[in-house]
């Protein structure tokens, strides 16, 4: 009789007892999943070259973790997603013909110095991809800035510079080895040089063709910033999965929107809605606000606190490509807003029900 | 769009199983294990002696202070034992009675008394008498609630129809069966409380249920202003500060009670025993519960009698499929796991559950990854991943200070949490110690 009673002991647990499918494995593949639509015509616009790139981002990543939470005597978590979307963002964040060794080194960075030591999944301040941009970046400027531009028969940019201005080739090649954003703020002044306005530039780069290009992705940059569509449809892949919520994209690139309009409208430029339209599009905005200002450990709880999260993003990016040093500001904006969220987190709370 | 709250979660309903099971009885217990409290507040006084006879309905515990209640006799026998045996609000005394003679008292067949002529005491004293609790879980004693203290002033009568716990069906099938009753037991209870206005709410999952009733309303012709309302379907809908604030727009203060916004709820199961109680005079010993849950062999809508363990009602639903990796008593979300089939069912069971590994979750949890799906889910407004965070490291002064007495313990923020981290027990835990801390 005891034996038969003690058999039918039961597990107790604390309610509730059922959750939810979504685990965090299942949101990290789904944002790896939502990264493919940009990754894959990012392969087919710059070659193999930029698979390689990216499967030994993604490898060096998820073996990193594996060293680091096995020294570390974690539990190993490499496999669940995590680790392959800092890889995955560390190779989309340079470009195409950047050397191997330099995204293994940005990934390692990533995951054992920016995730792991500061205490791993969920208890890092900065977004470790993005880090580790900064890092490649401050390494090595060389190979992170130039080597975009492999594809100048299909690039509508390249053809109507040649066709408008009739360059000499090193000027040519000064203003199509950049990304439009290089290019809008340096063009005037090579222009300049050359006794040329930058009227003309203005006219190209704002044009209906380049806005179309730079949405459809048809311009240099980095790996993963091509195509603004692709990246589009990534971010609605997310909101629909309900991975991410509206919040911080569209505060983040309203802001940008915003600013820059106001900018240009307050500056006297003719074309204020096309430059705006420009600005959006262009570099790395779209990845940046739907897939790294996103991140889930690095960004505010609340809704509130992701609105303001958002376009603080918008505010200093725009201030970078305005009157920084770095044609873009994107990855430097998530990343000082990333030191903000504490903050952020610790004053916007939500009003308790009933006070 | 339904009247609904901000937060909350859609957990897969589960209801297929029962919903379209109609009553039916369970064999009456040949031996009933009737906890003394079955009741939020001061457990019930035994009135009767090892050895004594009773009959189906006796009082064998009398109710001790002012927030207490009667407990009776679901069986007729012989009172072999008092002794400490486990309940679901932990180890309790209980009467324990073995069945002898006949079930002739069965209060059902007493004849109907008009209740209209009756004073609000009388009324009052009825429920009291018959030990009615709130038999949506929370057990609190009906009488108590409907005698609030004279600087609260009542408006309205709110009926949690709601169910919105998944698998439970048991309010659901009770509105459709009795829906004549239930208006009448709204009746009974609106004229112990001297108002005429009450509104039921119902998720509109349930549209039989909501069809079906209002349909009793119109037909009845009567005074009172009783309105029946579609709710979104969304959990906790039926949480009490939730579905004031669907119904009414009003906002319960902060760790105050329904009647500080002029409104006491009653759920319809409470509603339905209140009838009978005032108008047949019987004792609550007996009530509808679900028994569900993918490992019970006859699912279904069933009237037991209090007291009766989970083994006599599992062989009474033709047994089980598998082992249990949990069962539960009350629904997946609140409900409580018990560790033994010699549970008895209480008054505040509404069901139980029989679930297998592949329903319940038995992951191991992870470190926060600060998604923030747990403060959009909770319809109070808290944090829970910060609360977690603080408690996890024993710093209950953070905690206390992001107002985890606030909490309704609904489960929500558990339920979404992707690194399956138990948020809500960190909540409870919290609670727990600081109240420890503070005696």
């Amino acid at each position: 009789m005891a034996e038969k009673e003690s058999a039918l002991l039961m597990k107790l647990s604390s309610a509730p007892h059922i959750r939810t499918g979504d685990s965090v494995t299942v949101i990290m593949w789904t944002v790896v999943a939502a990264l493919m639509p940009a990754a894959v015509y990012s392969v087919y616009l710059n070659g193999l070259r930029a698979l390689i790139v990216m499967a030994a981002a993604v490898a060096a990543a998820m073996a990193a973790e594996a060293g680091s939470q096995y020294l570390l005597k974690r539990k190993l978590s490499f496999h669940d997603g995590s680790a392959a979307i800092t890889g995955l963002l560390v190779a989309m964040n340079v470009p195409p013909d950047a050397p191997v060794w330099m995204v293994v080194a940005g990934s390692l960075f990533a995951i054992i110095i920016v995730k792991q030591l500061f205490g791993g999944l969920g208890f890092n301040i900065f977004n470790p991809a993005l880090a580790a941009r900064a890092f490649m970046m401050a390494s090595w400027p060389v190979h992170m800035t130039t080597g975009w531009h492999r594809f100048s028969q299909l690039n509508s940019l390249s053809g109507s510079l040649t066709n408008v201005f009739g360059l000499p080739p090193e000027v040519f090649d000064a203003m199509t080895q950049a990304t439009p954003l290089t290019l809008v703020r340096e063009g005037p002044r090579i222009l300049h040089d050359f006794g040329l306005g930058a009227e003309a530039l203005h006219r190209v780069l704002f044009s209906p063709e380049m806005l179309k290009s730079l949405f459809i992705g048809n311009v240099g940059g980095v790996i993963g910033e091509t195509s603004a569509l692709l990246l589009l449809v990534g971010g609605l892949i997310l909101l629909v999965r309900r991975v991410i919520t509206w919040h911080i994209p569209v505060s983040f690139i309203g802001t940008v929107a915003a600013v820059y309009f106001i900018y240009y409208t307050a500056t006297g430029f003719e074309q204020a809605g096309a430059a705006t339209l420009f600005q959006v599009l262009s570099g790395g905005l779209f990845l940046g606000a739907f897939f790294m200002a996103t991140d889930m450990v690095t960004s505010p709880v609340t809704g509130a606190g992701m609105l303001i999260f958002g376009a603080g993003c918008g505010l200093v990016t725009f201030v970078i490509r305005t009157w920084g040093g770095y044609p873009e500001g994107v990855s430097y904006s998530i990343l000082i807003m990333n030191a903000l969220v504490p903050l952020i987190d610790r004053y916007v709370k939500p009003k308790v029900f009933g006070t | 769009m339904s009247p609904t709250f901000r937060g909350g979660i859609h957990p897969p309903e589960s209801k297929k199983v029962t919903e379209d099971c109609e009553f039916s009885n369970l064999s009456i217990p040949s031996k009933c294990f009737i906890p003394l409290q079955q009741h939020t507040g001061a457990p019930a006084r035994p009135v009767v002696n090892i050895g004594d006879i009773v009959t189906e309905g006796q009082l064998i515990g009398a109710s001790e202070g002012p927030v207490s209640a009667n407990v009776h006799s679901s069986i007729p026998g012989k009172v072999v034992a008092i002794d400490t045996v486990p309940t679901v609000y932990h180890l309790q005394r209980a009467v324990v009675i073995e069945m002898e003679g006949s079930l002739s008292a069965s209060a059902s067949v007493r004849d109907k008394e008009d209740w209209r002529g009756m004073s609000r005491e009388e009324i009052i004293q009825r429920i009291r008498d018959a030990g009615i609790v709130g038999l949506g879980g929370a057990a609190f004693p009906t009488a108590v609630k409907l005698v609030p203290p004279p600087d609260k002033k009542i408006d309205t009568l709110i009926i949690n129809g709601a169910e919105c716990e998944p698998y439970l069906t048991v309010d659901d099938v009770l509105v459709r069966t009795f829906p004549a009753e239930i208006v009448e037991g709204i009746q009974i209870t609106l004229k112990a409380l001297g108002i005429a206005n009450a509104i039921v709410g119902i998720e509109d999952n349930k549209g039989r249920a909501l069809r079906v009733l209002s349909g009793a309303v119109k037909g009845a012709a009567i005074e009172e202003r009783i309105q029946v309302r579609g709710l979104k379907t969304k959990y906790p809908q039926g949480a009490e500060k939730q579905l004031i604030y669907s119904l009414l727009r009003r906002k319960v203060p902060s760790r105050g009670l329904p009647m500080d916004v002029g409104v006491v709820v009653q759920n319809v199961g409470t509603i339905y025993a209140i009838r009978e109680a005032v108008a047949f005079k019987k004792p609550l010993f007996e009530r509808y519960i679900t028994v569900s849950g993918d490992l019970i062999n006859r699912p279904g809508n069933y009237k037991i009698r209090l007291g009766m363990t989970v083994a006599d009602i599992v062989e009474e639903c033709g047994g089980l499929k598998g082992e249990p990796e949990k069962i539960i008593f009350g629904g997946p979300m609140c409900g409580v796991t018990v560790h033994t089939m010699d549970m008895p069912v209480v008054k505040g069971t509404s069901g139980i559950l029989f679930l297998s590994k592949k329903q319940v979750s038995v992951e191991d949890f992870g470190p926060c990854i600060k998604c923030g799906r747990c403060v959009k889910a909770c319809p109070v407004n808290l944090m829970p991943c910060d609360i977690a965070s603080a408690v996890e490291v024993g710093r209950l002064d953070l905690a206390e200070g992001l107002s985890v007495f606030d909490c309704i313990m609904c489960g929500s923020c558990s339920y979404v949490c992707p690194s399956r981290r138990p948020l809500s027990h960190f909540v409870r835990l919290s609670q727990d110690r600081l109240r420890k801390k503070k005696k």
